[in-house]
């Protein structure tokens, strides 16, 4: 059995992601995002759950140092003491909880109450893996299995009769030898690739751009969760699109006119190019403020739409965020072009930064 | 599973060696029994405050959690720990060098003697090792009965008052903490609630009869408890709960009062185990092959911080001053009132006092009367001390003063109540309607106006009625109340 503190450790990590549970809408609106460590795993901003006491306060007190300097130089910044040991000390405690990618996905499903997405064209893809999992009577010797054939000596000699408790001597025999053996499995790939556009076009502000990548960090999340493989590609546009990458996808700001119809075609070869809709699950996201260069072009975009984009897509999604300069006749566009409830598109508004959370359920909640 | 082992081989004989150098320098303590472990059963027994059990509670998961993470990240070591209990046992890292452990278990002795022979220390239970494991059993069993949630709930709210002890009681003639009951094991219901109910009017069952014949025993009860600070034991003695709650507040208490001596002398504590740990290694344990890793590791320990002072460089250097003023004879009224400089330089009496003193300084002194009686400015100014202050201006902590009157009365005033709020009981019948009454006895710094309010509410929870305290909010007295409903702030009206 291990130690009762991993109970009591356990206890914390379930109190911890309850906290995370409860705050999530709060993260998401702040815009206050996991910080990705590298490792799948992800350090999460937590509201520190120290016990309430009657304690001093803590800015006015100040305190006492040690070390050169003259009256007015800082003390802060200059980080622990380089050894010591544990003693009784009660200092403040900065959380700094990690979750993995798992776990973060978890609480954001439950949360949201989002279904598990149901791949397309998983038959069509599948691999086979190896893994160790079996016991075999013959294989090398560097994966004989010591327990497994003592037992199965054990098992014989009780059998035969010749084990004897007094002198409890047991010699495997050639057929009592017992290796690892390999499985089989055959493993269905399900790959995604997720095609964000934007419009940075002036009308966009820093405001739109932040909820957007608040916005699509979650989704990212929740893709990530779903897939096992995923690739990301962005798209910027104006009057013009090009693909870009992450950095530059959320810093770009142009002063141009609109034309969506430029990202829809760029999005649409990236897919005939790259992307096979037999072998990805493929996300289209376009966000963008809702004014289009004329009514012309988007005629253009919704032909595009229609005819490339929806029947190689698991499912397109728009996302209109609200600027004082967006006339927001995108959005009104489409829906009359798709209807509010269309199997393939799915339409959203967001408003502002609290607004995120209902939008990332809009997307997603359809288990596309 | 044993997580921990004795001690073999080289490191019993060097244990042995360690232990005759000590006892030759006059430490005197109880049995210490070594065990070596990894760094994960480490962490494991520093979260739990040293003890291989506790009762259930994710605060222990928590700091295991950071424990751990410290570790893997290398910010933190833990190189030992040692529990005061009789024998006493320490705990060894075994990935410690052999000039570490040696060290260590030098520094082990020196803790071992002050636990053993400081005054404060005194009403300290010896066996907390089975206190401890019983805790733990009697709160499982609770959990078993009245549900995990609801028992750990009511643990989380005892732990906001578990810092309203008072330091005096440590050094009462008989003092005891142990308040355990008998398990309750409630059948009936009813009894049970009007049992709780009899608590809440007139107390303890057996000051019954004494209560029932004063004419307004809540006003007889103020009288009484007026001034008190371990409200700990008040609350477990008068608030209308139920006896399984009252019984965790009482477990809980004797805990924090276990912990309470450490807390008050952390300094010296530190301090007279380092003195040790550095006198016995340089005179006698360290070969000269060793000498560098010793220094290393010792001037790691002694590192000076800018945010806080490190108590087991303030602990040592304060030991060794003393020692060297009683050796020369700089102390008593002569040397005090000498005015002529070169002579005070140059003043040595040749007493050779020092070991006589420093032996009998730690059995009768804690951290606040050892700063206040031997904290003088010369040594103020070789330690380079100097107190911070928060600079709203520039949004950071400043070198505020190197004025040696300044510092002491900071260090004291850090010191003071184990660091902690002096929070005393007013009344038990606040306005006239069981609502409780606390004062904080303002002493230059502020509550924690956030926590102030968190721990009303916790409280409350316990009280069942109104909570109030009276403090001073940025140079305003004020009372912050909790009505059940809302925090309310009035300006004290006299």
């Amino acid at each position: 059995m291990d130690h009762p503190i991993k109970r009591d450790h356990a206890r914390f990590r379930k109190i911890i992601k309850g906290k995370i549970r409860d705050n999530l809408r709060k993260y998401i609106s702040r815009g206050e995002m996991p910080i990705p460590k590298g490792d799948g795993q992800f350090k999460v901003p937590m509201p520190s759950i120290n016990t309430p006491r009657f304690i001093f306060g803590d800015k006015s007190q100040g305190g006492s140092g040690q070390g050169e300097g003259e009256a007015g130089d800082p003390v802060d910044g200059q980080g622990e003491p380089g050894a010591g040991e544990a003693g009784e000390g009660e200092g403040a405690k900065e959380l700094d909880v990690e979750m993995s990618l798992e776990e973060l996905a978890a609480i954001l499903g439950d949360e949201l109450e989002l279904p598990k997405i149901e791949p397309k064209g998983k038959q069509n893809m599948q691999s086979t893996v190896d893994r160790y999992t079996s016991i075999g009577t013959v294989g090398p010797d560097s994966l004989k299995h010591y327990k497994r054939t003592y037992k199965e000596a054990l098992k014989r000699q009780i059998a035969m009769g010749t084990y004897d408790p007094a002198n409890p001597i047991v010699v495997p025999t050639k057929a009592d030898m017992r290796y690892r053996s390999a499985d089989t499995k055959i493993e269905f790939e399900n790959s995604a690739v997720v095609i964000y556009m934007m419009d940075v076009s002036g009308s966009m502000g820093d405001e739109q751009k932040e909820i957007v990548r608040t916005e699509s960090f979650w989704i990212n999340l929740w893709l990530k969760s779903q897939y096992k493989d995923i690739e990301i590609r962005y798209i910027i546009h104006d009057a013009t699109a090009k693909e870009v990458d992450e950095h530059t996808f959320f810093r770009t700001r142009e002063s141009g006119g609109t034309l969506i119809s430029s990202a829809f075609k760029l999005c649409k070869e990236i897919i005939q190019e790259d992307y096979n809709s037999n072998e990805w699950n493929i996300y289209p996201f376009h966000f963008s403020d809702g004014d289009n260069w004329s009514m012309e072009d988007t005629n253009l975009c919704l032909k595009i739409l229609k005819e490339d984009i929806i029947p190689e897509s698991n499912v397109f999604c728009y996302g209109q965020v609200e600027s004082r300069y967006g006339s927001g006749q995108f959005y009104k566009d489409l829906t009359a072009a798709f209807g509010e409830e269309h199997e393939d598109v799915i339409l959203s508004k967001i408003k502002n930064k609290d607004a995120i959370l209902g939008s990332i359920k809009e997307f997603l909640g359809k288990g596309k | 599973m044993n997580r921990t082992k004795p001690l073999t081989g080289e490191l019993a004989s060097l244990r042995d060696e360690i232990l005759g150098y000590a006892t030759d320098y006059g430490l005197t303590f109880y049995p210490v029994m070594f065990e070596i472990c990894n760094y994960d059963t480490v962490c494991i027994l520093a979260a739990n405050g040293g003890f291989p059990t506790r009762y259930p509670h994710w605060r222990f998961g928590m700091e295991y959690d950071q424990l751990n993470k410290g570790n893997t990240y290398g910010f933190q070591k833990i190189y030992e720990l040692v529990i005061n209990t009789d024998p006493c046992y320490a705990y060894l890292l075994s990935s410690n060098r052999f000039v570490d452990q040696k060290l260590v278990m030098a520094h082990v002795y020196g803790h071992a003697d002050f636990f053993k022979n400081n005054a404060w220390f005194s009403s300290t239970n010896r066996k907390m090792m089975d206190v401890m494991a019983n805790h733990g059993t009697k709160i499982r069993r609770y959990m078993e009965k009245y549900g995990v949630e609801r028992v750990e709930n009511f643990i989380d709210t005892v732990l906001s008052f578990e810092n309203l002890i008072d330091m005096l009681e440590l050094v009462k003639p008989n003092a005891t903490f142990d308040t355990d009951q008998e398990e309750v094991d409630i059948k009936d219901d009813r009894s049970q609630a009007l049992k709780s109910f009899m608590r809440s009017k007139i107390g303890k069952p057996e000051e019954v009869e004494k209560v029932l014949k004063d004419e307004n025993p809540l006003d007889k009860l103020d009288e009484e408890i007026r001034g008190g600070r371990d409200i700990m034991r008040f609350l477990m003695d008068y608030a209308p709960i139920e006896e399984w709650e009252a019984d965790i507040i009482g477990l809980l208490r004797e805990e924090a009062y276990y912990f309470l001596p450490q807390r008050i002398t952390k300094i010296m504590n530190e301090g007279w185990a380092s003195y040790w740990h550095s006198k016995i290694l340089t005179n006698k344990a360290l070969r000269s092959s060793e000498i560098f890793d010793y220094a290393d590791v010792h001037s790691g320990v002694m590192a000076m911080n800018a945010q806080n002072i490190n108590p087991y460089r303030i602990g040592i250097e304060l030991f060794r001053d003393i020692e060297y003023r009683w050796d020369t004879g700089k102390f008593g009224k002569d040397y005090l009132e000498c005015n002529n400089m070169s002579e005070k330089q140059n003043w040595n009496k040749d007493t050779k006092l020092g070991k006589e003193k420093i032996f009998s300084i730690r059995k009768s002194h804690n951290d606040i009367t050892f700063i206040d009686e031997f904290f003088t400015q010369e040594f103020c100014e070789r330690m380079q001390l100097f107190t911070y202050k928060y600079n709203p201006r520039t949004g950071r902590n400043e070198i505020d003063s190197r004025d040696f009157e300044t510092i002491k009365a900071k260090l004291l005033q850090q010191l003071t109540n184990f660091g902690n709020p002096v929070i005393e009981i007013e009344s038990a019948n606040y306005k006239n309607r069981g609502d409780l009454l606390l004062r904080h006895v303002h002493q230059g710094v502020d509550l924690d106006v956030g926590m102030t309010n968190e721990t009303l509410r916790n409280l409350y929870k316990v009280w069942k009625r109104g909570v109030s305290i009276t403090t001073q909010v940025e140079g305003v007295n004020k009372i912050i109340s909790f009505d059940g409903k809302e925090i309310s702030e009035t300006s004290e009206s006299k």
